[in-house]
């Protein structure tokens, strides 16, 4: 549990002019509607979970759902009416203003969905803006921020302003301005939604190669369930304010926690998402083939190999070692089975 | 039936109008009755009818309350004026510390303070001066008079005029290239052979304190009204007022509380230019999108840091339209303040007038504009300046401006000290062309108003008096056979049916005032003159505007030419007009005409230029021609944005009818004038400033309030 990055416990945000009250009235038991009558707006409603280090949490949900009213409350770009957070056991709304802005410009970065670059600055100047702002003297700042220009692949722009940029050229200068100060916790508010498909796409390829080699904690929030399952280490699935089912990909689309979250993994490919390991079966003294494959294999990958098979194929590790058992009727199962699962 | 149903508003303004003529035609003018009973206070009859409130004596002729309603408020000018009195000689006597005499003095506060502002105003004011052209006020202020006397050396020397314009030079070509500096260049050897050098630099002292510092107060005002609803509360009713009132209006309240001079002006040019720029200070905070917001936080700014690198750059746009107004304002009111004494461009414009010397006030008139237009781009050029990060400069080239600038205050200094010896006698040129000595085009061109007058004076005349007995006099009359019941059943009518109740009560009463005031037909002759103003006005503009939307270039053309016209001082826009009608209604009405006719210009462009693109291939899809698309489309859709404009030419025509009283006028402008120099005139020009207020307030917001619920029934926000 220690080295959870950031760690939420009960948070709630609710909008309206006697929010607090209503909420010590309601006794830990919030009901949208009821608020809703009394002029109050449920944003976030009793958040609980953690993040640890390096882990990519993506919080999907439509719009409304109180997504990006959670990651504000974490970056605390608005209070929480009620509960507590935690950035690296450090409790986030006892901190004053200058801990505040000592946090954010050593520890947080920030991308936005309509990129919110400053128009009166160049790419480089927008980069190297938090660096300026914490008081690195301008020359250093500049360089610093040509390494990031560099990074994200805009080597050779560095003087256009915003306005001259396409949208994707705008977020990666959104992104390397948010990675200027080197910060371990990285936000991103449905940074790519506002791109065409095909940016997008790329967008997000090169949003992986980073996270590869940056290793950052990020909370990431989208409404596109396929960007979630792609990039997420976990998601969590948010409705009316409520985190309805926070799991793997893998668990969320295997087993939907609320028939809301069901509705989204419906028409999801599973041999897309799901891996050899969440389907295999312990290994018992059977017959094996002489195929093995390995365990954190996308189903997609290898069902045409094992559906050669007549036997069960075994399941290996990094280390050669036989961890579980595949049968070709399993992946036939898995993926044309339905949209029940079969267990 | 289905009719009213389909059209209840159209009903209501059919209904309204036909009550409106029912009240004209019911009631008869009474036999008594001639224009001008406003002067109630100044002459006494044994007709008249008398009332004491507050101490104050209000003398009306009296007569049927539907016709003309009686002077209720007449009491609210002496008031004013008394309480103003009472403020300045002896409310809050204290003991002040006086330097010069080294002993306590008693003097009211309010007196101290205002004299403290205007040493201090006078000092910056002197201190530029003394740069410009050289002067010992700025050595006394930090010595004494004695000490000057004894040591006669010490005294700034004053720049020569070939410093000034190489600096203005190197600073027009350092903020935005070559087309600028040549511009700055031609500007300042325009006025220095043209012998305006002394008087333009008085006035460029005048602006270069009055705007940085309306510049620095309305930043501030409009960042606290950002910050604080309660500070935006407090100041809102006061933003829209001086939005209105006219910049005459202030002059007099200002002679009492400051005295005459220049920094009377400068404090009475921040009173009129601060109002706007709050006002686009406040609408560019407004517009930041709340996610730059969030970035500047996520980037870690602290309060500072967000309003001053994140805020205030995002919201430039709307701020350097702040600052423009700015520079306009100063350049009409270093003309307007000549009236009160300041000294510079503004006081020989308004000498030539008075002289009828054209050619004078031309050349005069001339300097300012081009002054006012070379501020103005260098302003926008400040802004818009970028840095090069990337330069590897070496020492000379980082600091070649200040090696340029030293260099010419080296030669320019050596230039007039071989000038002395040169020019023995007389002048020294290459210092300063003096007032007379300059090459003066105003012979040819008051010749060339003779020629006009020779040549054309009997077309200008018959037109001229066609005009004023075929249009003018009639209209006038018109507007006069309104009983005052009638008039507030229509205002406060047209209020009900455009905005409801609410409307209804802010149009009534702001008219109710000024009918309530002793000036009810003064204010009807100036919304007459408004009004004609206003309608010839918008059908140009309105027409214009449409043609040159056609075309691309013509459209940017347009749009330069209302930038440079709206930088002239409004005082500019008499000249040609004596120049051809002399001292005429005529002149006013074409000078407001012109002068009005650039916001309904410029908005018609924007308004048009507003429709989104889609809608016009959409429209272009559906197979229009360019005269539907113009009609079914365009139009309709630009029409708010064009009544925006027209909002604008009312306000416009307004101050202009206001200034025009300098030419002679019988309107509220005249009495404005006379307040000027009226002893007790601070109370009479502040509610006559009030009243013409209320007359642009009144049209202001039944026009804004309909122009935003059309665009809510658009669906363009």
């Amino acid at each position: 549990m220690t080295n959870a990055v950031i760690k939420c416990d009960s948070v709630y945000k609710i909008f309206g002019a006697n929010a607090k009250k209503m909420l010590q009235d309601a006794n830990g038991n919030v009901d949208a509607k009821t608020f809703q009558d009394n002029g109050c707006i449920v944003g976030v409603n009793n958040a609980s979970f953690e993040v640890s280090k390096g882990e990519m949490l993506v919080v999907m949900g439509l719009s409304g759902s109180g997504k990006s009213t959670l990651l504000r409350c974490i970056s605390r770009l608005t209070d929480a009416t009620s509960g507590k957070i935690f950035i690296e056991g450090q409790n986030l709304l006892s901190l004053n203003n200058k801990e505040l802005i000592d946090l954010r410009r050593n520890k947080m970065g920030m991308v936005f969905q309509s990129f919110a670059l400053l128009p009166h600055k160049t790419v480089l100047e927008n980069i190297a803006f938090p660096l300026q702002i914490k008081g690195i003297e301008d020359q250093e700042s500049i360089n610093k921020a040509m390494d990031m220009v560099k990074l994200v692949g805009l080597d050779g722009r560095e003087n256009y302003f915003p306005r001259e940029l396409s949208g994707g050229q705008q977020q990666r200068v959104g992104i390397a301005r948010s990675l200027a100060v080197e910060p371990d916790i990285w936000f991103l508010d449905e940074p790519f939604s506002a791109l065409d498909p095909l940016i997008r796409k790329e967008m997000q390829d090169e949003f992986l190669r980073l996270q590869e080699k940056l290793q950052k904690t990020i909370m990431f929030i989208t409404h596109d369930f396929d960007e979630a399952l792609k990039l997420a280490d976990r998601i969590a699935i948010m409705k009316d304010g409520i985190i309805e089912q926070l799991d793997t990909p893998a668990n969320i689309v295997l087993n939907p926690a609320t028939e809301y979250v069901r509705k989204f993994t419906q028409e999801v490919p599973r041999e897309k998402v799901l891996k050899i390991e969440d389907i295999m079966e312990k290994p018992h003294n059977e017959n094996l083939s002489d195929l093995k494959v390995l365990k954190n294999e996308t189903i997609e990958n290898v069902a045409e190999k094992i559906l050669t098979q007549e036997k069960s194929v075994g399941v290996i590790d990094e280390n050669n070692q036989i961890v579980g058992t595949v049968h070709p009727s399993k992946i036939i199962n898995t993926v044309f089975g339905g949209k029940k699962n079969s267990d | 039936m289905e009719l009213i149903k389909k059209n209840p508003k159209l009903f209501q303004w059919l209904f309204l109008i036909t009550v409106f003529f029912f009240l004209c035609f019911a009631i008869e003018v009474p036999e008594t009755y001639k224009f001008i009973r406003g002067q109630a206070e100044f002459i006494k009859d044994p007709n008249q009818s008398t009332y004491t409130l507050f101490g104050a004596e209000v003398r009306y002729y009296a007569f049927d309350v539907f016709w003309r309603l009686p002077p209720l408020l007449g009491w609210l000018p002496i008031w004013i004026n008394d309480s103003l009195f009472f403020l300045m000689n002896e409310w809050m006597p204290m003991e002040f510390w006086n330097e010069s005499t080294q002993s306590y003095k008693t003097r009211p506060l309010v007196l101290q303070l205002t004299r403290n502002m205007t040493a201090f105003m006078t000092f910056l004011i002197e201190l530029i001066r003394e740069i410009m052209l050289g002067g010992v006020q700025t050595v006394v202020a930090f010595t004494s008079w004695d000490w000057i006397d004894a040591n006669p050396w010490a005294k700034l020397p004053g720049l020569p005029w070939t410093i000034v314009t190489a600096g203005a030079v190197i600073l027009g070509y350092n903020l935005s290239g070559k087309g600028l500096a040549l511009f700055a260049g031609i500007v300042m050897i325009y006025i220095s052979i043209f012998g305006q050098w002394k008087p333009s630099m008085q006035t460029l002292s005048f602006i270069l304190v009055a705007a940085p510092l309306s510049f620095v107060f309305g930043l501030g005002l409009g960042i606290a009204a950002f910050k604080s609803k309660r500070v935006e509360k407090a100041l809102s009713p006061i933003l829209l007022v001086m939005q209105t009132m006219p910049q005459y209006a202030v002059l007099v309240p200002a002679i009492v509380l400051f005295g005459v001079g220049d920094h009377a002006a400068v404090i009475i040019t921040m009173v009129v230019a601060v109002p706007p720029m709050i006002l686009l200070t406040l609408l560019g905070l407004r517009g930041i999108p709340p996610e730059v917001i969030e970035a500047g936080r996520m980037s870690g700014c602290n309060n500072w840091q967000l309003m001053f690198k994140v805020l205030i750059p995002t919201a430039r746009r709307d701020i350097l339209i702040g600052v423009n107004q700015v520079i306009m304002v100063c350049f009409s009111m270093a003309v307007i303040s000549a009236f009160i004494g300041a000294k510079g461009l503004g006081f020989n414009l308004l000498l030539a007038l008075n002289q009828l010397n054209i050619g004078l006030a031309l050349e005069a008139g001339l300097c300012i504009s081009l002054i006012a237009i070379l501020l103005d781009k260098m302003s926008l050029a400040w802004a818009n300046k970028q840095i090069d990060y990337f330069g590897n400069l070496t020492f000379f080239e980082q600091h070649k401006n200040g090696l340029c600038f030293a260099g010419v205050v080296l030669v320019g200094t050596v230039l007039a000290y071989v000038g002395s010896f040169y020019f023995k006698e007389g002048f020294n040129y290459l210092y300063e062309v003096p007032h007379n000595k300059g090459i003066s085009t105003a012979d040819f061109w008051n010749r060339g108003v003779d020629w006009i007058w020779d040549t054309f004076f009997y077309t200008l005349k018959i037109f001229n008096t066609w005009l004023i007995t075929e249009v003018l006099q009639p209209m006038r009359a018109l507007y006069l056979r309104m009983p005052a019941v009638a008039t507030l059943v229509l205002v406060i009518g047209a209020g009900y049916i455009i905005g409801g109740v609410r409307s209804a009560f802010v149009v009534g009463g702001l008219t109710l005032f000024i009918a309530l005031s002793p000036w009810w037909d003064r204010a009807l002759v100036t919304t007459y003159m408004a009004t004609f103003g206003v309608i010839i006005s918008c059908i140009i503009g309105f027409t214009v505007g449409t043609l040159c939307f056609q075309n691309k270039h013509t459209t940017s053309f347009m749009l330069g030419v209302c930038d440079i016209f709206q930088t002239f001082p409004s005082f500019v826009y008499l000249i040609p007009v004596m120049m051809l009608f002399g001292v005429t209604d005529t002149s006013v009405l074409i000078a407001v005409v012109v002068y009005a006719t650039i916001p309904a210009t410029r908005y018609t462009i924007e308004g048009l230029r507003s429709v989104p693109a889609a809608l016009h291939d959409a429209a272009s899809m559906s197979g229009v021609t360019k005269i539907q698309r113009l009609m079914k489309i365009e139009f309709p859709l630009a029409f708010p944005h064009m009544m925006l404009g027209l909002n604008q030419t009312i306000v416009f025509a307004l101050f202009m009818v206001i200034i025009g009283a300098f030419i002679g006028t019988e309107d509220l402008g005249q009495y404005i004038l006379k307040a000027l120099s009226d002893k007790k005139g601070a109370g009479i020009g502040l509610t006559l400033g009030i009243c013409v207020a209320f007359i642009g307030l009144v049209f202001d917001h039944l026009i804004r309030t309909w122009v935003e619920q059309r665009k809510k029934h658009l669906g363009i926000v």
